[in-house]
């Protein structure tokens, strides 16, 4: 790891006043469908929180809600202490502030189920992009850090090579590194392990444990039960768009008090 | 067959050549501007921007070039004390300018519709990825969108050069001198059309075999992503790291 990012991240660890991410209350709706009735949650520097809930729950609805990519219809989110300011318009809510929305999302990054890898670019400069366009830093200094980052998730290699010339696993792990990239305050991912094939799942749970493992706050939605109960230090569990669960994983998964949570677990053993 | 003519006829059609090349260039390259404003204002969900460019596209995509070509250089004559007046008629005069204001007015409607079908085609997933580490607006086009627009464009975007290549061969009837308005020029003196015509469209095969390559080159050098990687670097890592 860089000093950069060591620098970083107990520069963070120290502001220990306000919640790494809060949601308070969040409801979203998309036509005359309410995915999201009124959620609330909120993560602490270093925590690594799983989100659990069967599809159409609003687990990945609420995690695309923190960084705007669905903009809620009320509630209030912040990030690091900073409230991201919202709108009324015609059409709905909208941020009110562009720039605001894009700094945030500098800050909070995301890795998606599918990848979402530039398929126009190498890995390198997938990696790369965000730090140089966006935060405008030195290239010779992110193109290093890169390659560090690339190490770490195992795939240096593969730097000069595209997207498409890669396995999903390892797609995904140039995904992590171009996360990491930016220097996350909070890092999101959602259903990173679902787009794979079973057998190349455990590489990536492999990097997301070790990032655990580093003190990095992290909002994880998943089906990966093993990785709820072994590497986060609480899970949420979301049905109908409310949180039906909530606590550490030992607690919640020794003696769930819900009937549905508990009927989620034993689908998925 | 007289090959010593055409020959010679071939030594005096190769003098158009820089004019036609001239014109289809002039052409392709203002109205690429053109196109990608009226692709920016049909996507724009603005009814005040989308229907005059969808107006814009109807009109010279449905009418021939030739007519357009005419209209311009013989029909705004008509308007010449109101060009006079703000200054244009020094370039609606020139038969030059007509042509390629005619082609640029023409390619922009077919291209805009390569562009927009370009931008259209953009994984919407690539263009999140890209709002989700902070980008937006013109950054999030220049990086993201527009260089992978760009690469699904190409191809179509290859035929409309070729199509103006040939198109300007109708502005020879504006009087313009290049390799089919020389070709004309060539008959009317010898009277031997078969031959003259047999030679001019060898050059313009010619001048299309050369910008076909070159678009193939830009291709190739554009998309190493659908390639297969340049050397198989041995695989460390396999399921398990």
């Amino acid at each position: 790891m860089s000093n950069g990012v060591a620098a970083l991240s107990s520069q963070f660890a120290s502001s220990e006043a306000a919640p790494a991410v809060s949601v308070q209350n969040l409801r979203k709706s998309f036509g005359s469908l309410e995915v999201l009735k009124g959620v609330s949650l909120s993560a602490r520097e270093g925590d690594v929180i799983s989100i659990l809930g069967a599809s159409g729950s609003g687990k990945s609805t609420m995690l695309r809600c923190i960084n705007m990519l669905e903009v809620p219809d009320s509630g209030e989110i912040r990030i690091g202490g900073e409230t991201i300011e919202l709108k009324k318009t015609r059409k709905g809510m909208e941020p009110a502030d562009q720039r605001q929305v894009d700094r945030i999302r500098s800050r909070v990054a995301m890795v998606f189920q599918s990848f979402n890898l530039w398929s126009h670019m190498t890995i390198l400069e997938n990696v790369i992009e965000a730090p140089v366009h966006v935060q405008k830093r030195p290239k010779a200094e992110c193109i290093a850090e890169a390659e560090e980052l690339l190490a770490k998730v195992g795939i240096v290699d593969k730097r000069n090579q595209y997207p498409t010339h890669l396995s999903g696993g390892q797609q995904q792990r140039a995904a992590i590194a171009r996360a990491l990239a930016v220097h996350p305050q909070v890092m999101l991912f959602d259903e990173p392990t679902s787009a794979l094939d079973p057998e190349l799942v455990g590489e990536v749970l492999r990097v997301m444990r070790s990032l655990a493992e580093e003190g990095r706050t992290m909002l994880v939605v998943t089906h990966e039960m093993g990785f709820a109960r072994d590497v986060s230090n609480r899970v949420v569990f979301l049905h109908k768009g409310v949180v039906e669960e909530e606590g550490a994983p030992a607690e919640v998964f020794g003696a769930p008090k819900s009937e549905r949570f508990k009927q989620f677990i034993s689908s998925h053993r | 067959m007289d090959f010593a003519f055409m020959r010679d006829a071939f030594l005096t059609l190769i003098g158009g050549v820089p004019l036609t090349l001239n014109l289809a260039f002039m052409a392709v390259g203002l109205g690429a501007i053109l196109a990608m404003l009226l692709a920016l204002m049909r996507m724009s969900g603005l009814k005040v921007l989308d229907w005059p460019a969808q107006g814009y596209v109807f009109v010279f995509r449905g009418t021939p070039l030739l007519v357009q070509i005419f209209l311009i250089y013989y029909g705004l004559g008509q308007f010449r004390p109101v060009l006079q007046e703000w200054g244009l008629w020094t370039f609606f005069r020139e038969p030059y300018w007509c042509a390629v204001f005619a082609l640029t007015l023409n390619t922009a409607a077919y291209a805009s519709e390569i562009i927009r079908g370009g931008l259209q085609s953009v994984p919407y997933n690539q263009v999140e990825a890209a709002r989700a580490c902070g980008m937006s607006g013109f950054l999030l086009f220049r990086r993201v969108v527009f260089p992978i627009a760009v690469r699904q464009a190409l191809p179509a975007y290859g035929s409309e050069i070729i199509l103006m290549v040939k198109a300007t061969s109708l502005a020879s009837i504006i009087t313009m001198m290049e390799v089919t308005g020389l070709a004309a020029k060539l008959i009317s003196q010898t009277f031997r059309a078969v031959e003259v015509f047999i030679v001019a469209g060898l050059i313009y095969l010619i001048l299309n075999f050369i910008i076909t390559r070159i678009i193939m080159a830009i291709e190739w050098w554009l998309s190493p992503h659908l390639r297969r990687p340049p050397a198989v670097e041995p695989r460390l890592e396999a399921a398990h790291v």
